[in-house]
């Protein structure tokens, strides 16, 4: 009896994490536009229909992985870099500056923050700032994720994402440690 | 909304399916130099072969004939050695034959490497799941962009430099020549010359992942006027609205996402991720050789391109039905 | 050493032959019950097990052949999405290749190599057992994956980059991967174990010139799967390294090659081809001589065929990529070389002609398959030779004239003699002989609805029609000869159907078979049917190519072998003279522990490098149990 229960929870999981969700019917889409945000703008709620669906953008492989290319073809890399940062603050130093959640990540994408970062609201469809925002987060994610995305075929520039490059740079140093933040990640 | 969009999709499958049919897409029915040669050393090998069969099988048929006599079954040493010759003049013929098919085919492959003097060179990017093109020219001024349709002079080799930029894809047009993968590292080349001017279909003959059954394109030969005249369009930016509508359509593509995948010359619009689409109303096709270019199809295609081509790179951008109409009105008008 | 001087002498001397039964079957028996069931290593039961699973995976694989064909009998249908005829594509052709082809021709051997040689076990039987195991577990990974979503969508080929970290998201590429690990192993321990059977345990006076055929292509099958398994044991490990821990085997940027990936792939990929087709013609030059009343024409010739087919097979990779932008002098040389593969090809072909020239036929279900193999092959052979071409080639590369091409090679070719092999050796395996009736609907339904469904796919390919496409569009003239293929899958179906439900009575209810039911000259039929546990209460001693025909009456045994301790005769490589009697192993549990452990590490690997560190622990756990003297008579030495 557990074992089937067990086998059912992971086949559950298998599918989630690897279903191929292509068309978000618009209803759904627009649902999942209307996060709450706190009145600072950082931090808040998904819309229930995130828990619904699963949290997709967090534990999807494929969610994942278009995120990854969201990334190249949006030119995140031309502030953020290979997540090390530039213009733009980096995701690998373990510290967020608006919080790790996935809303503050969509809302920074979606609305831009002050600062020099531009709102992508009107560039990109609801699923692709989610697709985005999940890879962002799994940059700078202390925990190499199974489904995230591995390397790319091209020139390599630190470990791959799901490697957890946040944990191996921070471990290695010399990355600047921001004060607020604890002595480990 | 979604019941529009999906009817919109439906729809356009009918007027496909009563659309042109024929053989354009097949090896035996070449129109380029080197798919001429193919087609008679195909035709030549497949009667050989084909005779070769008919006489195993006359021999097969002859011994299951033979064996309705009831005769002694055990071997006798005159039979056994009348055996031996047939088998042994059976291999020699055997060789005789492949040996001739080797050469053959060796004499024919150099046909096919000795390309003439190139005159017009493309570079054919194969992405997923739609064809980067740019016509290079003698000066920087003579080079533009593309896509998913190539127009070549008839008559003229057309040198293409096959560049992969993610997986490998094959650049085929069975009419014109043979196939060549595009293999991302590497930089393959393909000469094609067309003896006639038609419209060719080709299609990305390498397993691509989720979209490989719709990676199509055209190549499009034509008399060297004709090419001419296209080739001074695709130079030129693209055309400006000339009424309301298209005027709103244009203001619709640059403050929807679609600005930020495709480039429209002439506009603010510069993204590369997605085709060209400076003069994408006077291509014949949409969507890599997908649907004929009309208003409907355009609009079908921007409303629900993940239920037409599921799996590919171009999001359900959510548009209210005027800015549909309007922005495909601006696509069609785009010659 | 200190063994007692008045030992008493066990051996099957001067012994009474029910008591000999009795001794000899209490020593090699296989208790009953599920423990029992789970530690035999007796080839006839793990070969049946191979065979009954093997089949089952062509069942579940002619399954998604038919999702295929519904998908494709009309343009633009929307049964299947791409992402999932994808998974299905890949599924059919790595299930058909990796878990059906391959072990089912390795299956028949273990069951039938040890019958046909004269001895009472495979060499190393529990290495026999642990293969089959993994195996199991190798199915029942990818299938499992298939039923989560998860089922490898990048062709059975899976070229990089596709295959790779960048465009395969999530682990499908991986389990694919690891698939190919698991029947690599099984592979590999099978065709040692096919090997040493044949090298050293041959029947006594079974010179090398007296090895069935069957044998001899089995051999050079094996050292096929030794010398070829490597390479792609090479790359699915880069895969996974390249995925999992991010090395740039496959990366262009950091000096990696994408080639690299298909030399490696066809290296292994071609010979893979023989190593399916090898062993169905040596069931044919076996299976023709009792329904052809003679000996098969050309003895050494076929099997000098068979063993320079074995050479050819690994000069002849490239013209898997003549369109990938090489050399075009390399790839005339490989042009060549795959031509020249019809020189041993035809041999077989004009000596087998030549045996049923001279021979008086008896037309039972075998010989009609074995006929149908000669119509079907020799048009996949000749196919063949078209696309060794490279002009020809550059047509047809990746369309579906080379999907007509390789279903005439493996169905016609390896299928047709194979379901000879089963309706001609069932007796064997169950005591039971098929139904002849059934048999011969089942021949004609599948020949003419293989022919039908896979002819007409040389136009469709040579009209332009890609393979791997999960559809096509309505303004290509494909649409009608797709629905007449479609069709004709029916036919086809019915056929197999046919085949499963007379094979599924007959082991029920069929009519109760002799000894040696057609008359055979090999040595299987010369114990009863099913054989006992050990055999042959006697080893044979042989002195002839058809020891049953030559020597009908009396066959000679050699004797001195003990009957309290599992011992089998060890002749010499080429002359088989006896050289020892050698101990083979009891009945263990430990080959499915260790298999299991195995399996453990190689599943966890997937989804972590640690796998490799920390599951390798109980690996070693299961191999010092499944080492470790227990006292049994069989540890002397």
């Amino acid at each position: 009896m557990a074992g089937v229960l067990l086998g059912l929870a992971a086949a559950l999981a298998g599918c989630q994490r690897e279903e191929r969700q292509l068309r978000l019917d618009p209803p759904i889409a627009d649902a999942l536009d209307k996060i709450a945000l706190m009145p600072n703008r950082i931090g808040g709620a998904p819309p229930d229909v995130y828990f619904v669906l699963g949290r997709p953008y967090e534990v999807n492989a494929y969610n994942l992985s278009q995120g990854k290319r969201l990334y190249a073809w949006f030119g995140c890399k031309s502030c953020h870099g290979d997540g090390r940062g530039g213009s733009g603050p980096g995701f690998l130093d373990g510290w967020w500056s608006y919080g790790p959640e996935m809303v503050s990540i969509f809302a920074s994408i979606r609305d831009g923050r002050p600062h020099g970062m531009p709102a992508f609201g009107g560039k990109m469809t609801t699923d692709q700032i989610w697709q985005l925002a999940g890879y962002v987060q799994t940059i700078g994610s202390y925990e190499g994720k199974t489904a995230a995305p591995s390397r790319n075929d091209e020139k390599q520039t630190r470990p791959a994402e799901n490697r957890a490059p946040a944990k191996l740079l921070f471990d290695e140093g010399p990355s600047p440690v921001h004060p607020d933040q604890g002595p480990t990640p | 909304m979604i019941r529009l969009r999906r009817a919109c999709s439906s729809a356009l499958l009918a007027a496909q399916l009563a659309g042109c049919s024929g053989n354009w897409q097949s090896a035996l029915d070449a129109s380029g130099t080197s798919a001429i040669s193919l087609k008679h050393l195909i035709i030549l090998i497949v009667a050989v072969c084909s005779l070769v069969w008919m006489l195993v099988m006359v021999a097969l048929i002859a011994a299951l004939w033979r064996s309705r006599d009831a005769r002694p079954a055990s071997p006798e040493p005159g039979r056994e050695r009348r055996l031996t010759v047939a088998v042994t003049g059976a291999v020699v013929a055997t060789v005789l034959i492949i040996s001739t098919f080797t050469i053959m085919s060796f004499v024919a492959t150099r046909a096919l490497s000795v390309a003439g003097r190139d005159e017009l060179t493309i570079r054919v990017r194969g992405l997923q799941w739609w064809w980067g093109l740019e016509y290079i020219g003698p000066d920087p001024t003579s080079r533009f962009e593309t896509a998913n349709e190539i127009h070549i002079p008839v008559g003229r080799n057309v040198r293409l430099k096959l560049e992969g930029l993610d997986v490998i894809h094959s650049f085929w047009v069975p009419s014109l020549a043979g196939k060549q993968d595009i293999v991302p590292g590497r930089s393959n080349e393909l000469t094609i010359r067309a003896e006639h001017a038609g419209i060719y279909r080709g299609q990305c003959a390498e397993f691509c992942g989720m979209q490989h059954a719709h990676m199509a394109l055209l190549v499009i030969a034509e008399p060297q006027a004709d090419y001419d005249t296209w080739a001074a369009t695709q130079r030129q930016a693209a055309a400006r609205p000339t009424d309301e509508e298209t005027a709103t359509g244009l203001q619709t593509f640059l403050a929807k996402p679609c600005a930020a995948c495709h480039t429209i010359r002439g506009t603010s619009a510069a993204g590369t991720t997605g085709p060209d689409l400076t003069h994408v109303g006077g291509r014949r096709t949409i969507a890599a050789g997908l649907f004929e270019t009309t208003r409907g199809s355009l609009a079908a295609w921007t409303a629900d391109p993940q239920t037409i081509k599921p799996g590919n790179n171009m999001p359900m951008v959510p548009l209210t039905p005027d800015e549909l109409r309007a922005v495909s009105a601006y696509l069609a008008s785009l010659k | 050493m200190n063994r007692p001087v008045a030992a008493p002498d066990t051996r099957d001397i001067d012994i009474e032959r029910t008591r000999l039964t009795d001794a000899l079957a209490e020593t090699w028996k296989t208790p009953s019950g599920i423990w029992g069931a789970l530690a035999t290593v007796d080839h006839k039961i793990i070969g049946r097990r191979y065979i009954f699973t093997a089949f089952v995976f062509l069942a579940l694989g002619g399954v998604l052949a038919a999702l295929m064909r519904i998908q494709l009998a009309q343009p633009e249908a929307r049964l299947l999405g791409p992402d999932r005829y994808n998974q299905i594509f890949t599924m059919h052709g790595a299930n058909m290749m990796f878990l059906f082809a391959v072990p089912v021709m390795e299956a028949v051997a273990v069951y039938l190599v040890p019958l046909m040689v004269g001895t009472r076990n495979i060499a190393f039987p529990r290495l026999n057992a642990f293969s089959y195991w993994i195996y199991l577990a190798g199915g029942t990974l990818l299938w499992t994956a298939f039923a989560l979503d998860m089922g490898p969508d990048v062709g059975w080929f899976a070229y990089v980059p596709l295959s790779g970290p960048q465009y395969g998201a999530g682990k499908r590429a991986d389990i694919w991967a690891q698939m190919i690990t698991f029947t690599e192993i099984s592979a590999l321990a099978v065709a040692v174990e096919l090997v040493v059977t044949i090298f050293k345990q041959r029947a006594p006076g079974m010179t090398l010139d007296r090895i069935p055929v069957f044998v001899w292509a089995m051999l050079v099958t094996s050292f096929l799967v030794i010398m070829a398994m490597p390479a792609i044991v090479l790359e699915s490990t880069s895969l996974i390294l390249d995925r999992l821990v991010g090395t740039h085997f496959f990366n262009p940027a950091e000096g990696g090659d994408v080639l690299l990936w298909q030399h490696l792939f066809w290296f292994f990929g071609h010979p893979e081809v023989y190593i399916i087709f090898l062993p169905a013609a040596g069931m044919v030059s076996t299976m023709i001589e009792p329904f052809a009343r003679r000996p098969a024409f050309g003895y050494l010739g076929l099997v000098m065929a068979l063993i320079a087919t074995g050479i050819l097979a690994f000069g002849l990779w490239v013209h898997h990529m003549f369109v990938a932008g090489l050399p075009r002098l390399g790839d005339s040389f490989f042009t060549a070389s795959s031509m020249a593969i019809a020189i041993p090809a035809g041999i077989q072909v004009f000596c087998w002609l030549a045996t049923l020239w001279d021979g008086r036929l008896v037309f039972k279900t075998p010989l009609l398959f074995i006929i149908g193999f000669i119509v079907t092959f020799v048009i996949g052979g000749l196919t063949g030779v078209m696309v060794a071409s490279v002009p020809f080639d550059t047509q047809v590369h990746d369309t579906y004239f080379v999907v007509a091409h390789f279903h005439y090679v493996l169905i016609g070719g390896a299928v047709f003699p194979l379901l000879a092999a089963i309706h001609y050796w069932f007796p064997k395996l169950t005591g039971r002989m098929m139904s002849e009736a059934l048999g011969q609907w089942s021949f004609w339904l599948i020949f003419v609805g293989f022919n039908a469904t896979f002819f007409p796919m040389h136009i469709l390919g040579l009209e332009g029609m890609p393979r791997r496409v999960y559809t096509y569009q309505p303004d290509l003239p494909w649409h009608g000869l797709n629905l007449f293929i479609s069709l004709s899958a029916v036919i086809l179906i019915a056929g197999f159907l046919l085949f499963f439900i007379n094979a599924i009575r007959s082991a029920r209810v069929g009519e109760v078979a002799l000894d040696n039911p057609w008359d055979a000259p090999t040595l299987e039929w010369a114990t009863t049917s099913p054989p006992p546990s050990y055999n042959f209460a006697m080893i044979p001693v042989v002195g002839s190519l058809h020891p049953l025909w030559d020597d009908r009456d009396s066959l000679a045994v050699a004797n001195g072998l003990r009957t309290d301790r599992r011992e089998l005769v060890v002749t010499t490589l080429a002359a088989a003279e006896p050289q020892a009697r050698e101990a083979s192993p009891r009945n263990s549990i430990w080959p499915l522990w260790a298999a299991i452990a195995t399996a453990i590490m190689l599943i966890w690997s997937i989804f972590s490098p640690w796998a490799v560190v920390w599951g390798s622990v109980p690996v070693a756990v299961a191999l010092i149990g499944w080492f470790w003297p227990k006292g049994a008579p069989e540890d002397e030495s």
